[in-house]
């Protein structure tokens, strides 16, 4: 996927990387329930990498901490991301990332909803759709070439 | 008159992977599950309780994905992701493999055996069913690929007792199918879903067929076609639809044969039941929900099976790999 000679989306505009999280005193107390919030959901994706460019998902705006959500009393887990591009044909495969970059990280209670940030990308509907069948991602993963894909942009990379 | 859903037993049944469904032998005595460990697994009772009796494996190179028993309980079919059915033949207690059906381009999503036993079908994410049939030495021969759903085929389900054939699909529709001179054609197109149809049953007279959806709802379809009094295609009309049930994805529905009550596999866990208004309109039925476990599992509910001769028996099966076998009681 990188290092391809035609790139889509050949001069992305590249964002900022958030700080890292400030740990309080009460993060640190075992004795204190704190159920997982947003940021903490944001910080599992953020450093997926594009599967176009040697940057991360964060960089390119296409996850911000705005679009997730999570109710933890509830187990729900919605993530809208925005492609760069409303043709991006790597839309699928980038939320196909976050959906099993999620799926690892989360505890099996949690019910991870991804969806493409509505009106953002040509076939919002159709991926919107791919990514909630888990009967197709289920048999996505099952394909060796694919997962490999999959794993490449969820390796972490050394900034 | 107080009806109830009580847990007889939970089965780990797949550990550390789905369960995708469950299907109980004619007789009602075995369970057949398959999961995402690519293994098939015989549950059967001994005493009180529910254990494993064989494990069919090596059958499969992937995900088994549904499995079918044949109306004489000799025969399990199982689809399977890596693209083949298999076919195993029960040998006293033990299962051997007795061909694989190969043909589709892609994962097979689901088997069903016609009520002869003669005819078995198969549908595919290559948006196609088969049809096969199948003589007295074993030998399976396709006899036709049908096209009539434009996006992956989820479900196929055979009528009670006519060679009737229903499919459900990604494209939203049910089609349903009925052999002419030869050849299998789609007769007609159940649309009204909004999102993906994942399964589909009969009532036991089979003049009507229950669906369920990714829209949450699950819709009621009635056999009208005789009214018109002509020879050409069938006519389902919808005539309920149960929504504002179901918090997510309906996997599955389960109409019993027995008792004519519906059960439903939901992506929030739980596992209902829903009984007919006996003095609704059968032109505008009503159901109501007449017991659930809300988190019947701890993960999404993909099956339930109604157990064909022991009344209020079902069994259902979840994403957690567990299998819980329930009673459903009218009156406590």
């Amino acid at each position: 996927m990188s290092g391809g000679t035609h790139l889509e989306n050949a001069n992305p505009v590249i964002f900022q990387r958030t700080r890292d999280r400030l740990q309080t005193a009460t993060d640190e107390d075992e004795e204190i329930h704190d159920p997982i919030d947003d940021r903490e959901i944001f910080d599992m994706i953020r450093s997926i990498n594009d599967p176009e460019h040697p940057l991360s998902l964060e960089e390119l705006n296409v996850v911000e901490q705005v679009r997730v959500k999570i109710n933890d009393a509830e187990s729900i887990v919605g993530i809208e991301f925005t492609p760069t591009i409303p043709h991006c044909s790597m839309a699928t495969l980038i939320g196909l990332s976050i959906k099993v970059k999620l799926l690892r990280s989360l505890p099996d209670r949690f019910k991870i909803d991804v969806h493409i940030t509505p009106g953002t990308h040509a076939s919002e509907e159709a991926v919107n759709k791919q990514l909630a069948d888990k009967e197709r991602v289920a048999a996505a993963l099952e394909n060796s070439s694919l997962l490999e894909v999959v794993n490449q942009c969820l390796s972490a990379r050394s900034i | 008159m107080k009806e109830a859903l009580t847990l007889v037993q939970r089965l780990n049944g797949h550990p550390d992977s789905r369960c995708w469904f469950v299907s109980w032998s004619p007789t009602g005595t075995l369970l057949a599950s398959c999961g995402g460990d690519k293994a098939i697994r015989i549950w059967g009772r001994e005493g009180d309780s529910w254990v494993c009796k064989s494990m069919l494996q090596d059958g499969h190179q992937r995900t088994v994905r549904k499995v079918a028993w044949s109306p004489c309980g000799n025969y399990l079919a199982s689809a399977s992701f890596d693209a083949t059915t298999c076919i195993w033949k029960k040998k006293n207690d033990d299962f051997e493999s007795l061909t694989v059906l190969e043909g589709h381009e892609n994962e097979v999503k689901c088997v069903a055996w016609a009520p002869s036993g003669n005819l078995l079908a198969t549908c595919s994410r290559d948006k196609s069913v088969w049809v096969w049939e199948v003589d007295e030495e074993d030998e399976y021969e396709c006899v036709t690929v049908i096209n009539s759903h434009t996006q992956d085929v989820k479900h196929v389900v055979w009528h009670p007792n006519q060679e009737l054939l229903a499919s459900a699909s990604y494209d939203n529709n049910i089609c349903l199918y009925k052999e002419d001179d030869d050849d299998w054609e789609c007769r007609a197109t159940l649309q009204g879903h909004t999102s993906t149809v994942w399964g589909l049953s009969f009532d036991a007279a089979g003049q009507r067929l229950a669906s369920c959806s990714d829209d949450r709802t699950v819709k009621i379809w009635k056999d009208y076609s005789n009214e018109r009094g002509e020879a050409g295609d069938l006519s389902w009309k919808c005539v309920c639809t149960l929504s504002g049930f179901h918090g997510r994805t309906v996997y599955d529905v389960a109409w019993c044969r027995l008792t004519g009550a519906l059960a439903t596999a939901c992506g929030d866990d739980g596992v209902r039941v829903f009984k007919e208004d006996e003095t609704s309109d059968p032109d505008q039925p009503v159901f109501s929900l007449s017991a659930q476990a809300t988190k019947a599992h701890t993960q999404d509910v993909n099956c339930v099976a109604w157990n064909p001769k022991e009344v209020g028996v079902l069994a259902s099966c979840s994403d957690d790999g567990d299998i819980i076998i329930w009673r459903f009681q009218e009156e406590i």
